[in-house]
């Protein structure tokens, strides 16, 4: 009876998420394009990309990208949950307006971006002008190091509110009488954050990191609206450079191969995931 | 202990504010773009943060010369779709693992969650050979079909944890009186657990209405293609962007996710906290 209520599930997720999954490392080893089947190949695949200058590029930009990112929403998302776990007038409505990054489709406000990143017509290239700070139009996205750090601010907006609302459930769960009996014992601030909020909070919090980290490192959307990659490649993802390679390109086999670099992450994220879930119960 | 206002305002108000001005700047930036006409846009003189003149020239151009409305209710129909083909597959799985406890319930429980980690951008080139072989490409029945393995893992969680709230005695008062278990499961369960079904539903729909990468991959032809890549693809042609329009459709495609969102925040915050905790 059981197995029956859970076989609709279970066909789906079979056919089109274990499949897929095992099928997409196969076809890392082979030679397939786009409508043909391919050989095996071997490490062909693999071999060649460690070989290529620019597989090292995306790579380091890879890493890079998720490392700033899921630094900076983890810093500036904890310190808006800290900030919003009190009470004042207007609450839910704050709350909500907070969230509202995270569920607008982000192919829409990655648009907004592009247009906000536009070197002649930007709204902050005008105030900085105005306000004396630059004499000269910044080009955010042409320069790589620029596009680098836009595409990592548009990110960080974009994640914040999840791991605000996130840990502010976990915040609420703490017991104000902890603080009450830190601040009777002469703890400040900072000390009962360290000794009461962290502690309690860290179960969560490593839980919200695992999942932003595994979500940037295969990121897709942001970058391949914003920049597609550019300049001279700088801002490709793993994830952008396997679309680019199989879908425009027609290179099945190699696309798959550099898909199959997320795995690693994959593997370590879930097992992270794993140790906390099963501690929690 | 009352705070001195000073105090208030520098460790509340004033990160409060600068958080949200941050996080809602983009959408004021898209909000006056779309009502801008191309002379306004494109003139340096003017301050960017106004609108001189507004127009409606984009939303016209929107409607009038592209496949917007199409693309819309291409969204609708996949998104509605794929949600309720996730919903009732997660409601009989997550009741099946929490209730009718088998020998590998526990196994498939954690297994259903992991593939929610699962990204997009490992599954796209194998499922696009597995679209292709079953015909489906082009067709928006092919995202229909593979929206939910992003949409079960998630709502089957989601809805295990509500079951484990809902008290087991009156299933087994019903069942005792002799009705079927598909009966209790009918009649009793998913009525007590419509909040979960709700909130499972919202995230569903939004998480469909913002699928991208395989919208992309699948589907070719312009009147088959959902909002998200319709805009990208057919507002974007080499170096001409059409901003105005652009900003517009963003605009106007984000109004259904933002409207479900508000008439059921509450259900959303609950689903996010609620995944997150179980």
């Amino acid at each position: 009876m059981g197995v029956a209520f859970v076989t609709p599930a279970m066909i789906l997720l079979l056919l089109f998420l274990a499949y897929p999954l095992i099928l997409g490392i196969w076809l890392g080893f082979t030679n397939a394009l786009v409508g043909r089947k391919g050989e095996f190949i071997g490490l062909g695949n693999y071999i060649s990309l460690l070989k290529d200058a620019l597989f090292w590029k995306v790579t380091y930009f890879t890493f890079l990208y998720t490392i700033a990112a899921v630094f900076f929403k983890l810093l500036l998302g904890f310190a808006l949950a800290i900030v919003l776990n009190r009470d004042f007038r207007a609450k839910g409505f704050v709350r909500a307006t907070v969230l509202l990054p995270w569920i607008i489709p982000t192919v829409l406000s990655a648009i907004c971006f592009w247009w906000l990143f536009d070197t002649t017509f930007s709204g902050i290239t005008w105030v900085l002008i105005k306000a004396g700070l630059i004499s000269h139009k910044i080009d955010y996205l042409g320069d790589p190091l620029n596009a680098q750090i836009c595409l990592i601010i548009a990110n960080v907006w974009r994640g914040i509110p999840f791991f605000t609302i996130g840990l502010l459930a976990g915040l609420q769960t703490i017991n104000p009488t902890l603080y009450e009996a830190a601040s009777i014992d002469g703890a400040g601030g900072w000390y009962r954050f360290r000794h009461v909020t962290l502690p309690l909070v860290s179960p969560l919090l490593a839980v919200v990191t695992t999942f932003s980290a595994i979500w940037t490192f295969a990121d897709f959307q942001l970058i391949w609206v914003i920049t597609k990659g550019g300049p001279a490649n700088a801002t490709h993802l793993y994830g952008t450079l396997s679309f680019q390679r199989a879908i425009p390109g027609g290179q099945f086999g190699e696309g798959a191969a550099i898909s199959a670099f997320i795995l690693p992450v994959l593997v370590v994220c879930v097992l992270i995931c794993y140790k906390y879930m099963r501690r929690e119960e | 202990m009352r705070e001195r206002w000073v105090e208030k305002f520098i460790k509340f108000y004033l990160p409060l504010l600068v958080f949200l001005f941050v996080l809602l700047f983009p959408f004021y930036w898209m909000f006056i773009t779309a009502f801008k006409s191309d002379g306004e846009l494109y003139n340096l003189k003017l301050n960017p943060f106004l609108i001189h003149e507004p127009t409606l020239h984009n939303v016209i151009m929107l409607f009038k010369e592209t496949l917007f409305n199409q693309w819309m209710v291409n969204t609708f129909f996949v998104s509605i779709l794929a949600t309720l083909l996730s919903l009732g597959a997660s409601l009989l799985a997550a009741y099946s693992i929490q209730r009718l406890r088998f020998r590998t319930s526990g196994t498939i429980g954690i297994s259903i969650f992991f593939g929610y980690l699962v990204p997009p951008t490992i599954l796209f080139i194998p499922l696009a050979t597995i679209i292709f072989e079953l015909k489906l490409w082009d067709s928006l029945w092919s995202l229909v079909l593979v929206y939910p393995t992003f949409l079960i893992p998630f709502c089957t969680w989601l809805l295990m944890g509500y079951f484990k709230s809902i008290p087991k005695e009156m299933e087994e008062c019903a069942m005792i009186d002799g009705a079927s278990r598909f009966r209790v499961f009918w009649q009793i369960v998913v009525p007590l657990a419509l909040p979960g079904i709700l909130s499972a539903g919202i995230f569903a729909f939004t998480l469909s209405w913002n699928e991208f990468l395989y919208a992309l991959t699948f589907i070719s032809t312009n009147t088959q293609k959902t909002v998200p890549v319709g805009l990208i693809t057919e507002l974007v042609r080499g170096d001409v962007y059409h901003w105005g329009p652009l900003m517009t459709g963003a605009l106007l495609a984000s109004v259904p996710v933002a409207l479900v969102y508000s008439f059921f925040v509450e259900h959303y915050v609950a689903g996010m906290t609620g995944a997150l905790k179980e």
